[in-house]
């Protein structure tokens, strides 16, 4: 397929995914804003420190961290990092690719820019239905996408894309919310939040049948394959997509992609805590980098 | 609402009345009025002009199984089904871009109620756009090889080879089957004496396809029932006989095709991205092309991969930054060399605008006597030359009568239609007219036929065109029917989308 085609489809579905992540994200920190008031130290600006944008709220807003005013910064405003953002340039991604989708998946990408358009003239009053409006629309792409499209390259570059954004998701998330080994009501709450914010609090229950703690939140967010936004899923994915890709090329990208499945399918818990999980995700975070760099030199930029 | 019902009782209360303008002249002026427009009842058409579904209070035979139909339906029915239409075409992402807002998709306006021909005349009008295709591509044949026509004194040399639109890089060239012009959308309209006339030939880069698909789509989806009543003959095979056309302008057996669009900020890219789809090939932009070897290649995810057709919706002065204008990033620079080696084809080709040229237009039936021994099947208008004195004198004092156009303008700008433009605007177009005569053509008004359309207030007759498609390679191949563009504004006679015209589904129904 077209080079170009091919970063458009990526990056359509790395933006739809992002902006399904932050609804989550946003809609677990409204949650939280209870716990403010009995806890000033409870972490507010998580959503802004995970998309690198809180001088950019400061300037907008001042120091005042309101639900409200996270909500029109990061949901509605035209600032980069937006939903509103990511859901304008999914839109212009599959606008450019738009020979390559289905009818159906068009129609899906394109309606959700019309609904955000909306959204924008008239914010609703009640923010987390526009969460749950945000997170259904991005399910129902995927699903027309799994149901509709041939298996084709333009279907693995848009499954790449959703799993490579969604690791990068999950490992910040992790690495701003994680606090290592704590006790009390604050810890607890934390960490439900950050289950929360990646759907895992049912399958945390499921996995340890136990009240939450740090080291096995990590356990389940890093090494456990059916979590589906772990790590080690969304890299047990990775590395079957990558081969089925047409063509000779990007064996670097094959490579690192084929390793970090693997030391996250075999890796120990113990190891990753005895080295640092902050030092752990650290590197993480660059290895994906350079995986997404790879990538883009290989299939998506200039032949 | 006004229904048909009583819309044709209103007709036939005032067609009593009689037209006082020369037919070639009736515009319905009456429709211009912006008060009656607002009007809840509106006017019928000036009796002067045709309406395409009545004839007097009575519809024509081939609407008459429609017009019943739609008597069946209740206001309430029609309207509903109308916004419907415009809220699937908004979330279809049906659009096109107006040339005074590029920042804004438009949603092409589109209309439900369709546009009927019977068979019989349908078949009229696919003969002479054959024949007229025909004589066409044997013109750019001539022009760029022997120049018989000009020799023979057809034709004034000067006209042709000092066109703008006339490439000297096409000279000696010998394409696959002569055809110059793969795809052509040829403007008719039909003019009060209930005859068709060729308003334009498009051998450019015409557009609109998409919406004549989009718009049987539609109208599939909201009128089943009349699909299952009328004998309605199919278009949705466009694309794969587009496909087959395309194919056969390259020597290789199973050739590589892809669409060229200058990219998603232009007014067409909507259907640059549906033909791509709808024909299973790539869309391109300049930049994911490259010239190496002598071949052109694309930039895909498995390396180069090889073009043999490009199917390209640029304009001629964009393609090759090496061949023609040099500011362009829209074209591949070094595609023309490759071309004129003969290893990439490109339809339609450079230089084929030269016979869609309103200058050269006058000649179209001569063409035809020309090369096919035949006499014209389609009319042309009457067309007076500018350059010619004669002709230039006679138009000066006709000004407010008559529709003035620029002989390389296209989408219905730099024209004069005089009986609708102010004194002043006649008497600044007259200046524009002397400081550059040979410029211009002029042509009677012409008294587009009308149709009834959905507006606010009811049903309203609004002036209608038709542009059928026209394949050529190995065969000419039209499917039945085109594109109907219906003036949305009451009275207005400028239907080309750049300016906010709208769609109609056009029916050619056997048995009717």
């Amino acid at each position: 397929m077209l080079a170009r085609t091919a970063a458009n489809l990526y990056w359509m579905s790395r933006y739809l995914e992002r902006a399904e992540n932050l609804a989550r994200v946003l809609e677990v920190n409204q949650g939280l804003a209870w716990l403010k008031a009995a806890r000033p130290g409870e972490d507010m600006a998580a959503p802004l420190r995970l998309t690198d944008s809180e001088a950019a709220f400061a300037a907008q807003h001042g120091a005042e961290l309101t639900p409200a005013a996270l909500w029109a910064f990061l949901g509605f405003s035209a600032h980069p990092a937006s939903i509103r953002s990511c859901l304008a340039r999914a839109r212009d991604n599959a606008d450019a690719a738009r020979d390559a989708l289905t009818g159906e998946m068009w129609q899906a990408i394109h309606a959700t820019w019309l609904g955000m358009q909306a959204a924008i003239d008239a914010p609703p009053a009640d923010p987390a239905n526009f969460a749950d409006w945000v997170k259904e629309r991005s399910q129902l792409f995927r699903g027309i996408t799994y149901g509709a499209i041939h298996r084709n390259d333009a279907y693995r570059f848009i499954r790449l894309g959703t799993f490579i954004e969604r690791a990068d998701n999950t490992a910040r998330l992790l690495k701003l919310r994680y606090r290592g080994h704590r006790a009390g009501m604050a810890d607890h709450y934390g960490l439900m939040a950050l289950l929360e914010s990646v759907s895992a609090q049912d399958a945390y229950l499921a996995v340890y049948h136990d009240t939450v703690s740090a080291p096995k939140v990590a356990e389940l967010l890093l090494l456990n394959p059916d979590a589906p936004r772990s790590l080690a899923a969304c890299f047990a994915e990775i590395r079957q997509i990558l081969p089925q890709i047409g063509g000779p090329r990007g064996r670097a990208a094959k490579k690192r992609a084929t390793e970090l499945a693997a030391a996250l399918e075999y890796g120990e818990l113990q190891d990753i805590l005895a080295h640092g999980l902050q030092n752990y995700l650290g590197e993480f975070l660059d290895q994906l980098t350079q995986l997404n760099d790879e990538l883009h030199a290989a299939y998506m930029e200039a032949a | 609402m006004v229904r048909v019902g009583a819309f044709s009782a209103i007709r036939s209360v005032l067609s009593g009345r009689a037209s006082m303008a020369h037919p070639l002249l009736n515009i319905g002026l009456m429709l211009v009025c912006p008060e009656c427009a607002a009007m809840p009842s509106l006017p019928p058409p000036n009796p002067g002009l045709y309406d395409e579904m009545f004839d007097g209070a009575t519809p024509r035979a081939h609407y008459a199984a429609y017009a019943q139909w739609l008597d069946g339906l209740s206001d309430e029915a029609l309207s509903a089904r109308q916004r419907e239409a415009d809220l699937l075409f908004r979330r279809h992402g049906v659009t096109f871009t107006l040339r005074d807002n590029p920042a804004l998709d438009r949603q092409i306006p589109f209309d439900i109620v369709p546009r009927i021909l019977p068979a019989h005349e349908w078949v009229q009008l696919e003969r002479g756009l054959r024949q007229r295709l025909a004589a066409l591509n044997a013109f750019l044949h001539d022009i760029y090889h022997d120049r018989d026509i000009l020799r023979a004194g057809v034709i004034p040399p000067e006209q042709v080879l000092t066109n703008p639109q006339y490439q000297v890089a096409m000279h000696g060239l010998d394409l696959p089957n002569r055809v110059y012009a793969h795809v052509a959308g040829v403007d008719l309209a039909r003019h009060s004496d209930g005859a068709f006339y060729v308003l334009e030939d498009n051998l450019c880069v015409p557009s609109g396809v998409s919406y004549m698909l989009e718009s049987r789509k539609m109208m599939r989806r909201l009128f089943p029932e009349l699909f299952a009543r009328l004998d309605i003959a199919p278009v949705e095979h466009y694309a794969s006989l587009l496909l087959s056309t395309l194919r056969e302008a390259s020597p290789v057996a199973q050739p590589t095709v892809v669409v060229l669009t200058p990219g998603r900020h232009n007014a067409a890219y909507f259907e640059h991205a549906f033909l791509a789809r709808q024909m299973g090939v790539e869309l391109v932009e300049g930049q994911d092309l490259f010239v190496q070897n002598d071949r052109v290649w694309m930039r895909t995810t498995a390396g180069p991969q090889a073009v043999d057709v490009i199917y390209r919706r640029i304009d001629d002065a964009f393609l090759d930054p090496l061949a023609f204008n040099p500011d362009s990033l829209l074209g591949v620079p070094g595609l023309l060399s490759v071309y004129r080696k003969g290893q990439v084809a490109l339809c339609n080709a450079p230089g084929a605008g030269v016979a869609d040229d309103k200058s050269i237009y006058p000649y179209v039936p001569d063409m035809i006597r020309f090369y096919l021994g035949q006499e014209p099947l389609l009319n042309n208008v009457q067309t007076w030359q500018l350059r010619k004195p004669d002709d230039l004198a006679y138009v000066l004092t006709r000004l407010p009568e008559l529709v003035v156009k620029e002989v390389h303008g296209s989408g219905g700008y730099g024209m004069l239609i005089g009986p609708l433009a102010s004194r002043a605007e006649i008497a600044e177009f007259r200046q524009r007219i002397l400081a550059a005569p040979a410029n211009y053509i002029a042509q009677p008004t012409l008294a587009l036929s009308t149709c009834p359309s959905v507006v606010e207030a009811g049903l309203a007759p609004r002036h209608v065109d038709l542009r059928p498609f026209v394949l050529s390679g190995g065969d000419i191949r039209i499917v039945a029917g085109g594109l109907s563009r219906v003036a949305m504004q009451a009275g207005s006679l400028v239907v080309n989308s750049a300016q906010g015209g709208g769609a109609k589904d056009t029916w050619i129904v056997e048995g009717a």
